[in-house]
Parts: structure tokens; sequence; C-alpha cells
């Protein structure tokens, strides 16, 4: 299990790394807020591909959390669990639990 | 991490998979097989773990556990599939499932979780095996045949969605070879196979080395999304 403030580390650092090795313009400082999917997104749709293997390798390596990020239920959420920082800090969260609890 | 290249050889207890296992282990690879039963063979540079690749945890865990060793992983063969000589009129479902799940599903769950560790170094080979008695379309072997179509337009348009990251992707079609798979095929069968080919003789597991060393080279950064198929089939 990892608490909420290092998930939101992890998907502060991974989508920095991914802004730069993309060498896109991104934000100068990643908030909570900052957007991923959506209108005013930092990421095309390969840069997402590319952040959420990077956090799940990063969670696995760093923490020996073995998690899926993009499972039939998160794609088929009516609002992307994707879609912030901070969104996704909690997705991470609630499928770590769910992961554990099953 | 590793400084020899890290290879992933499926279904490497017996036939194909262990000789290329065995032949690359030998040439300095790392060599990580696996299969569902112990390997019940060794060499130095192998290590065997007991998976069924249709399994997405077992798939998941081995490639962790590589990745967590070497740090790397360069090469994936997806050679693990089932095969079952059967009309069409007695192949039961559940017969037809499994092969779908063995031959489709986890040649993709390997290429899935391979590639997430290669992209970390934009770098990656992936060769999928496929068989000739999909462009022949062979009489009798209607689903397995199927599902290595399914691997080739797979791999095709995998080749379009890792290519970005210096992974190739390619497909690869054997004429038979006297392994367990064919044993108990009708010799007359086999027979009128080869009699068809262009080349016409038994296929060895060292055309499948030869074709593999070719997708697997460095310099073949730019081969990807193709199939290459022995004895002269198209």
């Amino acid at each position: 299990m990892i608490d909420r403030a290092v998930a939101l580390n992890v998907v502060q650092t991974c989508l920095r790394d991914t802004i730069e090795q993309l060498g896109s313009s991104g934000p100068n400082d990643i908030e909570e807020d900052t957007v991923i999917v959506g209108q005013g997104a930092v990421l095309d749709s390969v840069g997402v591909v590319s952040l959420i293997v990077d956090i799940e390798q990063r969670l696995e390596m760093d923490h020996a959390v073995t998690v899926t990020l993009a499972s039939d239920k998160a794609m088929s959420q009516r609002s992307s669990p994707f879609r912030t920082v901070g969104v996704l800090a909690d997705h991470i969260c609630s499928t770590i639990a769910e992961s554990e609890a099953a | 991490m590793s400084d020899k290249e890290v290879m992933i050889v499926t279904g490497s207890r017996k036939g194909i998979g262990r000789v290329l296992a065995e032949t690359y282990a030998k040439r300095g690879y790392i060599v990580e097989g696996c299969s569902r039963g112990e390997a019940g063979w060794e060499a130095e540079n192998y290590t065997h773990h007991q998976v069924d690749v249709a399994d997405e945890r077992q798939v998941k865990a081995m490639i962790t556990d590589v990745a967590r060793r070497h740090g790397r992983i360069d090469i994936v063969l997806n050679n693990a599939a089932i095969a079952s000589m059967n009309h069409i009129l007695l192949t039961p479902a559940a017969s037809a499932n499994r092969m779908l799940e063995v031959n489709v599903t986890g040649t993709m769950l390997f290429c899935r979780d391979a590639a997430k560790v290669m992209m970390r170094r934009r770098y990656g080979r992936i060769v999928n095996f496929t068989t000739i008695v999909a462009p022949i379309a062979l009489a009798g072997e209607a689903l397995y045949a199927a599902s290595k179509a399914a691997v080739v337009t797979f791999t095709r348009i995998l080749a379009f969605e890792l290519g970005q990251w210096g992974i190739t992707c390619n497909s690869f079609g054997a004429t038979p070879i006297m392994t367990d798979m064919i044993r108990g095929v009708p010799q007359e069968k086999i027979d009128a196979v080869v009699n068809n080919l262009a080349i016409k003789r038994l296929g060895t597991p060292e055309d499948c080395c030869n074709v593999c060393d070719f997708f697997i080279n460095r310099a073949s950064d730019n081969i990807t999304g193709q199939v290459v198929y022995l004895g002269g089939i198209s």
C-alpha cells in the first residue's frame, strides 16, 4: 500500500519525465489540477500511454507494487481516471486498495 | 543492469523453443524461458519460469521478475502455441477457446508487458511465431490457422503502435518441423504439404534461428510489421 502523497509524487515525477522525453513544452509547475486528458491537456494520446506505462513501471520498481491502471473498469468510467494529476493519484490509490482487497 | 542482451523465449521446454533458447544462451544472450511445466533441461545463461502464457498474472509476474533481475528486456520470441488437428465439425468450443487463449492472448500478453520494459530504453525486438498453414489454408487446421493469422495481423498493427519507441515487431512462419506438435499428423498429410513447397523439405530449428537472427539484429531497426514464411510460401 502507498499513501496518496507518494502516489501524487510518482505522478508528478513521471509526468515531468514524459513531457521532457516528448520534447514538448509543459507547464512550469505540475499541480494537482494539471490536466492530463481532455481540453487543455499537457500530453497527446501517445504521451498518455507513455505516462501510464511509466507510472506502472515506477510503482513496480521503486515501491514493489504491481498494478494495472488501464483496466476495463477504468477505461469504461464516464469521467477519465487520468484527467488530472490529482485524479490520477486517487485512481492509483484506489486501484491498489482494490487489488489488495481482492 | 545487465550488460548482455536479455531475451525471452516462450514455450522453451521442448521443440523449436528449446533449440532457440539453447542456441541463444550458448551465444551469450541471457535467456529467460517459460512453459507450463519444468524445463527438464539446464544451460548456462538460461533461467526457466513455470508460466501459463494465457494467464495475465503469471505473465506479468515473470516479466517483473526478469526486469528486476536484469533491468532490461531486449528481445521476445513468442513461440509458445498449441495446435489441434481436427475437422471443424468435430472441434469442441473449449478446444477452440484454449487455442485462441494460448496462441493469441498469450502472444499479446508477452508483447504488451515486455514492451513496457523495452520502452524505457527505446529499444526492442519482438518476433511472433505464426505458421504456413494459414496462408496455404490447410484443411483440418482451421482454428490453429485462424489463431496464427490473428497473430500476423496483431503483429502488423503492433509494429505501428510500438515503432515510436524503437521496438520492431515481426512474424515468422515455419514449414512443418518434426516436433511433438506435428508428431500425430499422418505422414501423407505432411508429405502433401512439403510437396507443395518451393523447397521440398521439412523445416529445421536452424531455419528458425536464421530468420530470428535477421529480425533481432540491431541493424534491422527499419524491418518491422513484416511476415516471413519458409519454403516459398507467401
